[in-house]
C-alpha cells in the first residue's frame, strides 16, 4: 500500500481528520494535507509555513548587484569612451544597471526557491483528482500494515469522509 | 464553500479550454490575417529600404518609436496594477490580475520588437550587441539604449514569472480535468503540483516577493524610457517631469487597455459573474485619478515651457497647440482628460459602456501623445534649416495597426489555452469576491456564493 487518505468537504473537517492522525500518534511530518487552494485560517494550513525564501531572495539581489558593478565596471573600463566629460566609471548612469540587476537576481533567487523547496518538478506522492473539484485530501503516506486500520478508522470518524487507499 | 461551488467555478472558467467556438476561429484568421500583412510589409521594407517609409533627416522617429513607448507604457497595466493591489491586500483584484498581466507582458512582447523594426537592416541586429569585437566599435555603456535594454528585459522576465508562477495550481486543474494528449501537457505543465500547505505558501511567499519586486522595476522601465528623450538637446525633451509623466502616462494606457481587455473578455467569454460591474467601478475610479494626474502633469510642463519663453522650445509649443499638430493635440487632450474625467467623474457614467468609451479616448490619446512628444520636437529642433515634415507612409501605418491585432491574436490564444481568471485565486477570496448571480447596473454589493443558483 502506497497511501490511505480521506477527502473532506470543508476545511473544519478537515482540520478534525489532521487532528485524529495526531491523536493517533501521527507525527506532523507524516501528515498530508492537499487541496485546491490556500487554506491559512485553518491550522494545517500553516504546516510547513517556516521558510527562508526572503532571505534568499536579499542574497539573490546581492550576487545581481555584485554582478552588475563588475559587468558595468568591467565594459567601461575596457572600453573607456569620452561621453561628455563623463567619468569612464561613472556613477549615475551605472545605477539604473545596477537596480535593474539587483531586482533581476532577487527574482530569479525567488523563482528558484520556490521550485527547489516546493518540490515543483518533482513527481510522485499520493494525489486525488478530487481535490480539484473542492474535496481536501488527509492521508499518510507509506503507513505501516499494522497501523492501517487504526488509520482509516482516525480518518473515517469524520462526517462525510471519503476513505481511499492506494 | 462548497464542492459544488469548486465545480461551478471550474465548469465555468475552464469552458473556453475544453469548447471551441467558430469565433474563436474566425478572431485567429481575421487578426492572424492582419499580423501577416503587417509581416509582409515589414520584409518589404527590409528589401526596399528605409525609403519606403517616411523617416527621413530630421525625423528618424516617427510611428515606430511611437509604438515602441506606447506598448512599454501599455504594458504597465497589468504587473504594476496587479503587484500594487496584492500588496495592498485588494480582494476585488482576484478576477482582475491575470487579464493584466497577459497585457504586460504581450505589451511588453510587441513593444520589444520596435528597436528591431525600426532598423534598416535587422539581420545586423547584433551590431548593436555591446560584445568584444575585432571591429574597434567601442559601444557607449552609459547611453540610455543600454539602460532600455536591462529594463525591459528585467521587467519583461520578472513580468513573465509573476504570470507564470500563480499559473501552476491551474494548470494542474486542467490536468485533472482534461484527457489525452491535453492530460498530458497540462501536466507537464503543472510541474508536479499538488497543492500542500508548504506548495501554497512558498507559492504565496514568492508572490509576495515578486510583487515587492516588480512595482519599483515597473517604475524603472517607464523612468528610463523617458530617459532616452530627456537626456537628449532637442525642445521640449529636456525635461526632468519626463520621468513621472511618463510613469503615470503609462499607468494610465494601461489602466485603459485592460478595462478593454476585460470587457471584450466578459462578453466574449461569458464571464459576466466573474468580471462584475464593481470592477470596471473601481478601475474607473483610478482611469479618473489617472487622468487628473496626466492633466497636472500636462499642465506644469505647458506652464513652465510658456513661462520661460525659449524660442525653440515656444516653436514646438505653438506648432502642438496652434498650427500643424493641433488637431492631434486637442484630440488628444479631448481623450485623455475631458472624457475620462466627464465619464468617470459622474457615477452616472461609471457603467461598463462607460469605461470603454473612456478607456477607448485614453488609448487613442496616449498614442497621440507619445507621437506629438516625438515628432514636433524632431521636426522643429533650434535652426529653421533643419525643421522638417513628417508623413507616415502605408507601412508604418499598416505595421502601427498591426500591433493591436497581434495584441488582440496573442490575448485569444492565451484566453484559448490558459483559464483567463486565475480559478485558486477566485476560490482563495471571500464570498463577496466569487461568482454569484449577474449584478445589476450600480448593483454593487457582496454576493453569496452558496446559496442555490436562481
Amino acid at each position: 500500500m502506497k497511501a490511505i487518505y480521506g477527502l473532506y468537504g470543508d476545511g473544519m473537517s478537515a482540520q478534525q481528520a489532521v487532528n485524529r492522525l495526531r491523536a493517533a500518534g501521527v507525527a506532523n511530518r507524516e501528515i498530508v494535507v492537499i487541496s485546491s487552494q490556500p487554506m491559512e485560517e485553518f491550522e494545517f494550513g500553516h504546516m510547513d509555513s517556516k521558510t527562508r525564501i526572503w532571505w534568499i531572495a536579499c542574497l539573490g539581489g546581492l550576487i545581481g548587484m555584485a554582478t552588475a558593478f563588475g559587468l558595468a565596471w568591467l565594459t567601461e573600463v575596457s572600453w573607456p569612451i569620452n561621453v561628455g566629460g563623463l567619468p569612464t566609471f561613472a556613477w549615475w548612469p551605472n545605477l539604473i544597471i545596477i537596480f535593474e540587476l539587483t531586482m533581476l537576481g532577487a527574482i530569479l533567487a525567488t523563482v528558484l526557491t520556490l521550485v527547489v523547496t516546493g518540490g515543483l518538478g518533482r513527481r510522485g506522492g499520493v494525489y486525488d483528482p478530487a481535490v480539484s473539484d473542492g474535496k481536501i485530501l488527509v492521508g499518510v503516506e507509506n503507513p505501516s500494515e499494522s497501523r492501517v486500520r487504526e488509520l482509516e478508522s482516525a480518518l473515517g470518524a469524520i462526517h462525510g469522509a471519503q476513505i481511499k487507499t492506494v | 464553500m462548497s464542492p459544488s461551488t469548486h465545480q461551478r467555478i471550474n465548469s465555468d472558467l475552464l469552458r473556453p479550454l475544453f469548447q471551441t467556438s467558430w469565433r474563436f476561429y474566425l478572431l485567429v484568421a481575421v487578426f492572424g490575417g492582419i499580423v501577416l500583412t503587417a509581416l509582409v510589409a515589414w520584409l518589404s521594407q527590409a528589401y526596399f529600404g528605409f525609403g519606403v517609409t517616411g523617416l527621413k533627416w530630421p525625423i528618424y522617429w516617427g510611428f515606430y518609436v511611437t509604438n515602441f513607448v506606447f506598448w512599454i507604457g501599455i504594458s504597465h497595466a497589468g504587473t504594476l496594477i496587479s503587484a500594487i493591489l496584492r500588496l495592498v491586500d485588494a480582494g476585488w483584484r482576484r478576477p482582475v490580475t491575470r487579464c493584466a498581466e497577459v497585457i504586460t507582458v504581450f505589451a511588453l512582447m510587441i513593444g520589444a520588437l520596435f528597436p528591431i523594426i525600426h532598423l534598416g537592416r535587422p539581420w545586423l541586429a547584433f551590431w548593436l550587441f555591446p560584445y568584444p569585437s575585432e571591429r574597434l566599435i567601442w559601444p557607449n555603456f552609459r547611453s540610455p539604449l543600454v539602460w532600455d535594454f536591462f529594463a525591459i528585459n528585467t521587467y519583461l522576465t520578472g513580468s513573465l514569472l509573476f504570470l507564470l508562477l500563480p499559473m501552476i495550481p491551474d494548470f494542474a486543474v486542467v490536468r485533472d480535468k482534461a484527457t489525452g494528449l491535453r492530460k498530458k501537457i497540462y501536466g507537464i505543465l503543472a510541474l508536479g503540483w499538488r497543492g500542500t500547505p508548504k506548495q501554497w505558501h512558498r507559492l504565496e511567499a514568492a508572490m509576495s516577493i515578486m510583487a515587492v519586486a516588480i512595482v519599483p522595476v515597473a517604475v524603472s522601465v517607464h523612468t528610463i524610457v523617458s530617459f532616452d528623450f530627456s537626456m537628449a538637446p532637442v525642445p521640449m525633451w529636456k525635461t526632468t517631469i519626463f520621468g513621472p509623466y511618463f510613469v503615470a502616462g503609462a499607468i494610465f494606457s494601461g489602466i485603459a487597455g485592460l478595462l478593454i481587455a476585460m470587457a471584450l473578455l466578459r462578453r466574449f467569454l461569458h464571464l459576466q459573474e466573474y468580471l462584475l460591474p464593481i470592477h470596471f467601478q473601481n478601475l474607473g475610479k483610478l482611469l479618473l485619478v489617472m487622468a487628473l494626474l496626466w492633466g497636472y502633469f500636462v499642465f506644469n510642463e505647458r506652464l513652465v515651457t510658456y513661462y520661460g519663453n525659449e524660442p525653440s522650445e515656444m516653436t514646438v509649443f505653438w506648432r502642438t497647440q496652434r498650427e500643424s499638430f493641433a488637431p492631434l493635440y486637442w484630440t488628444m487632450v479631448i481623450g485623455n482628460f475631458v472624457l475620462p474625467v466627464v465619464l468617470m467623474g459622474i457615477k452616472y457614467f461609471r457603467t461598463i459602456t462607460g469605461c470603454v468609451i473612456a478607456s477607448l479616448g485614453v488609448v487613442v490619446g496616449m498614442w497621440l501623445e507619445r507621437f506629438l512628444i516625438i515628432v514636433p520636437s524632431l521636426g522643429n529642433k533650434y535652426l529653421p534649416y533643419s525643421f522638417a515634415t513628417y508623413r507616415p507612409q502605408p507601412v508604418e501605418i499598416i505595421i502601427a495597426i498591426a500591433t493591436f491585432a497581434a495584441m488582440t491574436l496573442l490575448y485569444v490564444l492565451f484566453a484559448k489555452f490558459v483559464p483567463i481568471i486565475s480559478i485558486w485565486e477566485l476560490k482563495a477570496g471571500g464570498p463577496s469576491e466569487r461568482p454569484g448571480p449577474t449584478h445589476q447596473h450600480g448593483s454593487v454589493g457582496p454576493v453569496l456564493l452558496d446559496q442555490p443558483r436562481q
